[in-house]
């Protein structure tokens, strides 16, 4: 079998078929398996976030240096473990949590755990953007830490983190392909174990070319929505 | 009563200590507009900080009415900075929410809930004139709008004392005007006391009654505005009042004999001196330059002279003008030799 024979009038025919029949279940467990680990890892990652800009010494409530140090480690520990290797590496903690380390709802786990540290940065970046005078004029209306971080911080940087979690959900719908590699399900599952491993190449390219549109409407639309949230460009 | 005793500060660098303040004593009585003027670096926002503890001093004391705002606890020190509010020279509003709800903000932080701070904020708005401006963004706001939408989130919490850093320093003199009228109008309806922190002169002769010049940390001369304007003591105020006169003698020529004469309140009564000295004396002055400002119906500033024929006319002109009063007259090489050390 060669790739020049897979696109014959037949295997298109297949693929077509297949399209119609696998695709629409593989792009609903993409964009949930991917959306839900962007949402726990936005709920682990974005108060993560906040402790690196707020907890440093010149922060609005500095943290204890060791403390500040682990956090930081910890980050860069767990950013720079391939994903693929972190999926194997957290199997344990899947099975503890799910009950089972295959499919598409235990992906979600590794997914989590890959994320949450790249939002904690990116949240970090964000909030690093915030211009340090309107902090400190909050703090001369004797608003506390967490105030500022509620009333000032957060909304003040909205657009900016619009545009970081739009990243954040292309890059682990990225993942997500991935993980189609140990058990995982979507479009990933579909490319690799029906079109690469069977030979239906033109499968594997309708697979990539789906993810290839579902990232760029993502893309699209949290581009406009930043955009649509940030009263500056008024 | 603001008392600022023995006031310094010494910040740590990388590079070793800066002593912003040093040893500052200062007090500025209810109900005041009190400037602080000083060229860039002199201290001043380090200065007005430490007013509100957003900067420990290193040593001595800031009593509010008797208090010692050092010694407070940070829980404490929150409650006071409602009453302690503060406008800066880059507005700093939320730009991601609506003019309404930056003057809403210190009160919704100290509890008040949203429909009574809407409230007095709609009328915080009315009053610095922005009546209409409730839903709009700042940044759909010019600079003046901006500062004024800033006063009204100062005013929220009922202060007691308004610190202002640069707060006109971005804006054009029209609108500098506009808002230091604002100011001076709030002071005197609420009796709110003003510390107007400033690098220009004209700020001060504006809008303040008492007047301290800060230089290098220091306060170097302190007293009534109009005292400290019509006899400059130190270089500093000096320099801060006539401060074209640096790179004059760049602009003319060496040679000739000049004079300055200096208005330090002058009436500005519209006399023409110098005309009047080409007829009594027969001195034909010509001006090389001239910066004068008129607060209220009194002048200052001063008009450089080019006096022509030799030392006799020289004295003939310094006594004819210096008879004038409030008219002070210095013989430029004085200056020139400032300069020249500076
Ligand atoms: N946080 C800081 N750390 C170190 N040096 C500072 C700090 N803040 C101010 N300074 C220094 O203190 C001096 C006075 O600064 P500042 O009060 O801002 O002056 P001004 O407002 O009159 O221009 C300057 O030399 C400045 O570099
Ligand atoms: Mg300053």
């Amino acid at each position: 079998m060669n790739f020049a024979n897979a696109f014959t009038p037949e295997r298109l025919q297949e693929a077509w078929n297949c399209l119609l029949t696998e695709f629409p279940f593989a792009v609903w467990e993409t964009l949930y398996s991917t959306l839900l680990a962007t949402l726990f890892a936005i709920i682990i990652g974005l108060p993560l976030g906040v402790l690196l800009v707020t907890g440093e010494q010149k922060g609005v409530r500095p943290l204890p240096r060791p403390v500040m140090s682990f956090l930081n480690v910890l980050i860069n520990l767990l950013r720079s473990v391939p994903f693929i290797i972190l999926m194997v590496m957290i199997i344990p903690l899947t099975r503890v949590i799910v009950g089972t380390s295959v499919g598409t709802v235990a992906s979600i786990v590794p997914l989590t755990v890959a994320a949450f540290p790249f939002i904690a940065r990116l949240v970090e970046s964000s909030l690093r953007e915030i211009n340090p005078n309107i902090i400190e004029t909050a703090q001369s209306m004797g608003a506390t830490p967490m105030q500022i971080v509620l009333h000032v911080m957060l909304p003040e940087s909205v657009p900016s983190l619009v545009t970081n979690f739009t990243l954040a959900i292309t890059t682990i719908m990225g993942y997500t392909a991935m993980s189609g590699a140990v058990g995982g399900g979507g479009l990933g599952k579909l490319a690799l174990a029906y079109g690469y491993q069977r030979y239906r190449y033109a499968v594997l390219y309708l697979a990539v070319i789906v993810l290839v549109l579902i990232t760029q409407v993502i893309q699209s639309f949290g581009t406009w929505l930043a955009a649509r949230l940030d009263k500056r460009l008024k | 009563m603001i008392e600022l005793r023995n006031l310094s500060k010494t910040f740590m660098t990388g590079d070793g200590q800066v002593e912003a303040l040093k040893h500052i004593n200062l007090t500025i009585q209810n109900g005041d507009i009190y400037g602080i003027i000083g060229m860039s670096g002199a201290g001043k926002s380090t200065l007005v900080r430490c007013i509100n503890m957003l900067e420990r001093p290193t040593e001595g004391s800031v009593l509010m009415d008797g208090r010692d705002m050092a010694g407070m606890s940070i829980k404490e020190l929150r409650q006071m900075r409602r009453k302690i509010t503060m406008i800066f020279q880059g507005f700093n509003l939320l730009m991601q929410r609506t003019c309404l709800k930056n003057v809403t903000l210190p009160l919704r932080l100290s509890g008040v809930d949203r429909k009574t701070a809407e409230k007095k904020g709609r009328e915080l708005l009315a009053l610095v004139g922005l009546p209409d401006k409730a839903n709009a963004y700042p940044a759909q706001l010019s600079g003046g709008q901006q500062q004024r939408v800033a006063i009204a989130r100062a005013l929220a919490t009922e202060p007691d004392v308004l610190l202002c850093d640069e707060a006109t320093s971005a804006l054009d003199p029209k609108t500098t005007h506009a808002i230091l009228e604002l100011i001076r109008d709030i002071n005197r309806k609420m009796g709110i006391t003003v510390i107007v922190i400033t690098h220009q002169m004209s700020v001060v002769q504006e809008i303040c009654s008492r007047v301290a010049i800060l230089e290098n940390g220091s306060v170097v001369e302190e007293g009534e505005v109009s005292e400290v304007f019509s006899n400059p003591r130190a270089n500093a105020t000096r320099n801060l009042i006539y401060p074209e006169s640096n790179g004059e003698s760049a602009i003319f020529p060496e040679g000739g004999q000049r004079i300055r004469v200096i208005y330090n309140g002058a009436i500005a009564s519209r006399e023409p001196m110098i005309a009047k000295m080409a007829v009594d004396c027969g001195i034909l002055a010509s001006i090389l330059g001239a910066s004068t400002r008129s607060v209220g119906d009194r002048a200052y500033g001063y008009i450089l002279l080019d006096i022509p024929g030799g030392p006799e006319e020289l004295a003939k002109a310094i006594a004819y003008l210096s008879a004038v009063p409030d008219v002070m007259v210095q013989v430029e090489a004085e200056y020139a030799a400032k300069e020249a050390d500076v």
